[in-house]
């Protein structure tokens, strides 16, 4: 019964993980770039949540809209601003960039809302499901965000086959110089592909903060290091990777506290990243690459 | 293609000289503050009948309402030390930096202290920069008095002092209020064994535990990298038919543990230390979430003694919100440098080195009436003598358990 819970609770822990890895492993598959400030940018559509709800009183639904919609501006804006004229640059510039992007956010963050912990209300009130005479609880937020994650990946694998803009990513994912001959605007395509993620970051920052509701300027800091390493896990690039690199290392981290230590959970979770690696480096569901010369 | 390739090597290279050359600026910058200050420091002092004490806290990052709080105690207790005629006739002057509760800005906010002309350090508020800086001050001669850091490596130098209990102490107190007030038999512990403070705490309270005999049912860690989730050492406490869950943890995790035992449907009361203090400012925070919370403190707000009661009245014009205990921290440790400067007679025109060597030894000899304890004097190691309290969240508000 013990072993259900902790289960559970590794899944939902998982699921956000998830959500986040998506955003990575989309922006990595097309533009072929980490965008390391995209936890920050769950960090943002976190506040803007918090602030809608708190001082300005506005409805959860609308609230979260207006989040998803801050964040796809805002994604928007930092590929204009600070990626597109690095297109052509090496890629460890671009590598710094981002890093520097996600500190400009965590400090401009810093100066408008302080550093003090913010307690953030769930956006799903609703009380737990409890069954097995009490032994298992299951929070709301668990079932919501398992649900969002999957709904998530079964629109973007669609959205991926079956719309033009969708193909448009896929080519431009496989030779981006080729999609460009084709006919297809790339920097466009990058584009959207950066306010998809973004407005992924959104959704990923509610579901996070209503389920650890404590929000500071650092929040999105190390869930995105961990989404990162579930996106590498799972193949970075690949949808359907992000989403089974999420919820395995959700349940290994809860799994690694529950059975083995809670000080050595995250040891546990690098050190299976790393037999991972070692096993199968392109990921679990990676594509194998056959560099040209 | 060969000569593209040549290229962005080139660039790489570039880049790669770039950043190697800026963080060597960063170094050789501090090295350079370190070696002038000493010229600016004596040149400074000589001048006026001012009385230069440094602060170092966090003001922002995690942890930021303990320095704050720190700070805003601190200027409230010199400002009415400067109103009463000063520190042997000099006029007191704080500078008081930001370290983000972080070792190394510690350790800068040092730096441009002393660049300042600072004569004695009030700080740093947090245990780890403290344990950052002390090896600073210790080489430079400077004395150290820190509100409330209170990690054992502190002040193991002969020129640190604190105003606040060390963390052995606090977790052997813990461990025989627990006993004595038959609080709970069965107690599960949750800590965070990155930190040295929580750390600390726990490793006295388990030796605690033993003497006085609490029996520890469950014993949970977390570290700063997996400070989010806190299902699995809920659920294992839970499990464990603990009563009492003791946390020896800073506030802004307690939000999340007090958060998820709701959500389990947990009913432990839960205990810790002056971390905790501050709980109640979070902002969105629902308090009756803490309500039945209990911690070890040197300071209840809601003493009637005068000293407390004017205190608070004054915190509540300036700030708007009731003092926490590292407010009065804060407080006490101005007026022990007071105290201490009085008593060794410094003078305004004394470099930091001479004042540390007089105020030293005089440490063990003052008593000090202040607002986290009636009578406290010092031990030449630097600890203070003064009785912990016990308070507890009653109706979203601290109350002193007698």
């Amino acid at each position: 019964m013990e072993f259900l819970s902790y289960l559970i609770n590794g899944i939902s822990l998982g699921s956000v993980f998830a959500i986040i890895a998506l955003g990575y492993t989309m922006v990595y598959g097309i533009a072929k770039m980490l965008n390391f400030a995209h936890g920050d940018v769950i960090m943002v559509g976190s506040y803007v949540v918090f602030v809608s709800v708190n001082s300005m009183e506005l409805p959860t639904v609308v609230s979260v809209l207006l989040s998803i919609v801050v964040c796809i501006v805002l994604g928007v804006v930092i590929e204009g601003i600070a990626y597109k004229p690095l297109r052509q640059a090496p890629k460890l510039a671009v590598l710094i960039t981002a890093i520097g992007v996600s500190y400009f956010l965590q400090n401009v963050a810093l100066l408008i809302f302080g550093a003090d912990t913010k307690s953030f209300q769930s956006v799903v009130k609703a009380d737990p499901i409890t069954f097995a005479g009490g032994q298992v609880v299951v929070s709301v937020e668990t079932i919501v965000t398992i649900a969002a994650c999957i709904i998530i990946v079964l629109a973007l694998s669609y959205f991926m086959k079956h719309s033009k803009m969708g193909r448009a990513m896929l080519a431009v994912s496989e030779d981006s110089g080729a999609a460009q001959l084709m006919g297809i605007n790339v920097n466009r395509t990058i584009t959207v592909t950066f306010a998809i993620g973004s407005g992924l970051a959104a959704i990923a920052g509610v579901l996070l903060c209503s389920a650890y509701p404590a929000l500071t300027p650092y929040t999105g800091s190390m869930p995105g290091i961990k989404a990162f390493v579930a996106a590498v896990f799972g193949g970075i690039g690949s949808i359907p990777g992000a989403l089974i690199g999420g919820i395995l290392l959700g349940i290994i981290e809860i799994m690694g506290k529950a059975y083995i230590s809670s000080q050595l959970a995250d040891a546990i979770v690098f050190g299976v990243l790393i037999v991972v690696l070692i096993v199968k480096p392109t990921g679990l569901l990676g594509k194998q690459i056959q560099e040209k010369v | 293609m060969k000569k593209n390739l040549l290229k962005r090597m080139m660039s790489l290279t570039m880049v790669a000289a770039m950043a190697l050359s800026m963080a060597g600026c960063g170094g050789s910058a501090a090295t350079e503050e370190a070696t002038t200050s000493d010229s600016t420091a004596s040149a400074e002092t000589s001048e006026g009948g001012t009385f230069k004490i440094g602060g170092i806290g966090p003001t922002t990052g995690a942890v930021a309402i303990a320095g704050a709080s720190v700070k805003a105690g601190a200027e409230i207790a010199v400002e009415e030390i400067n109103a009463a005629g000063g520190i042997n006739g000099m006029m007191v002057e704080m500078n008081y930096q930001d370290d983000e509760h972080d070792a190394e800005k510690a350790i800068n906010a040092y730096n441009t202290l002393k660049d300042w002309g600072m004569q004695v350090l009030m700080g740093t508020v947090t245990s780890n920069p403290c344990i950052g800086v002390a090896p600073e001050a210790e080489a430079d001669n400077m004395f150290l008095l820190t509100p409330c850091a209170s990690a054992v490596e502190c002040i193991v130098a002969d020129n640190a002092f604190r105003v606040c209990f060390s963390d052995p102490n606090q977790g052997a107190a813990s461990a025989q209020y627990i006993v004595d007030n038959g609080v709970a038999d069965k107690v599960a512990v949750i800590y965070d064994s990155s930190d040295v403070y929580s750390s600390g705490i726990y490793e006295s309270f388990a030796a605690g535990a033993a003497e006085y005999g609490v029996d520890i049912v469950e014993t949970q860690a977390f570290t700063s990298e997996s400070r989010t989730d806190f299902s699995v050492q809920i659920q294992k406490a839970k499990a464990s038919g603990a009563e009492l869950v003791y946390i020896p943890i800073y506030y802004s995790d307690a939000t999340l543990i007090l958060a998820e035992a709701v959500k389990q449907g947990y009913d432990a009361r839960f205990f810790g230390c002056d971390g905790l203090d501050g709980i109640l400012n979070v902002e969105g925070f629902d308090t009756s979430l803490a309500e039945g919370l209990m911690l070890l403190t040197p300071f209840a707000a809601d003493a009637t003694d005068d000293l407390t009661v004017s205190f608070v009245e004054k915190y509540m014009d300036k700030v708007g919100e009731v003092p926490n205990q590292y407010a009065a921290d804060g407080y006490d440790a101005i007026y022990i440098i007071k105290a201490a400067a009085e008593a060794a007679g410094v003078t305004a025109d004394m470099d930091y080195s001479t004042i540390c060597d007089l105020m030293v030894p005089v440490m063990t000899e003052i008593t000090v009436a202040g607002l986290t304890g009636p009578a406290m004097t010092w031990e030449a190691s630097g600890e203070p003598n003064k009785d912990p309290k016990v308070v507890e969240i009653v109706d979203g508000a601290y109350v002193l358990m007698q």
